[in-house]
């Protein structure tokens, strides 16, 4: 089967090399779960009501880290998922603003 | 499994940032990751090769002495468009392929120092220094531990004089965030924009 939708676009990761505990899994509503393995059908289950880190996901599944990347890894190379990675400094204007907001909210909390 | 729905997920529309808590066995990353996390603190084993690498595929989980490793993450929402994930891991040597994976991306890491056996949190500054990521180093006071002043305390850890060093009790969370604020004011303090093109 040939899947209309693939990981594209500025923070999409196919590749599992980057895959990161703190990566964001979004599901795409538009790719059916139906015909999924049994771990890549819970992944999703648990993926399609909201947003959760990789590390929510192995948690939640109660299964190895190294494992679940691989799975996710194939679900993202499927287009069934989208991955967010983590925001990680660079120079820029736009880091330190995103640097600011985290301390404000830290400092707010 | 016993979680609500409603405080499971994250903002859709969020960005997760992390930070890495390491330490010595016993030094209190469990306590900071679960006083300052929203959620109830998790913890997943990760299974390790003898060599001291993370596995990245289900291939090398076959067939190979595996060692596991447990990981406590926590989570903090900043703002609908930021949610801070928290990773503590044991800072030794000996887990350096686990560390070194988890120090990847990572804003800046805290080590923790429990003032009875400080030797044992050089490891963690080491792995830092060597990443070249930023890090806040926290003595997290026991009852009843030596309190030792802060130049002596930096000699022992053999630690960089530009970098924080702040005391701190784990089990407190207006206690414990003063040591995530150190670290990302440290972060910004630091921060050189890059002069427009």
């Amino acid at each position: 089967m040939i899947r209309s939708h693939t990981a594209t676009g500025g923070d999409a990761i196919p590749s599992r090399g980057s895959l990161d505990d703190a990566t964001l899994l979004v599901a795409e509503t538009g790719a059916p779960p139906a015909g999924l393995p049994a771990q890549a059908h819970r992944v999703m289950d648990l993926c399609l009501p909201g947003v959760l880190s990789v590390s929510e996901v192995a948690y939640h599944l109660q299964l190895p880290g190294a494992v679940v990347k691989v799975i996710v890894s194939k679900l993202i190379d499927s287009g069934h998922l989208i991955a967010r990675a983590p925001y990680a400094p660079l120079a820029g204007q736009h880091d330190e603003n995103f640097l600011r907001q985290v301390l404000d909210a830290l400092q707010k909390l | 499994m016993p979680y609500k729905s409603s405080d499971r997920y994250v903002p859709p529309g969020a960005r997760s940032v992390k930070i890495v808590v390491l330490g010595p066995f016993a030094v209190g990353k469990t306590t900071f990751v679960g006083t300052v996390s929203e959620i109830r603190p998790m913890r997943t084993e990760e299974e390790m090769t003898q060599a001291g690498r993370l596995v990245d595929d289900l291939e090398d989980l076959r067939g190979k002495t595996t060692t596991t490793v447990a990981m406590d993450f926590g989570r903090l929402t900043l703002t609908d468009d930021i949610v801070l994930y928290l990773f503590g891991t044991p800072g030794q040597h000996r887990f350096r392929g686990m560390v070194r994976s988890l120090m990847e991306g990572a804003l800046g890491g805290l080590v923790l120092v429990d003032t009875r056996r400080i030797a044992d949190s050089s490891d963690a500054i080491d792995l830092l220094e060597e990443a070249g990521l930023p890090y806040t180093v926290a003595i997290n006071h026991f009852d009843g531990a030596p309190r030792y002043a802060e130049s002596d305390l930096r000699d022992s850890l053999s630690m960089p004089d530009h970098r924080p060093l702040v005391g701190l009790d784990a089990r407190m969370f207006s206690s414990a965030k003063q040591g995530l604020i150190v670290l990302v004011s440290d972060i910004l303090a630091h921060f050189r924009p890059e002069p427009a093109r």
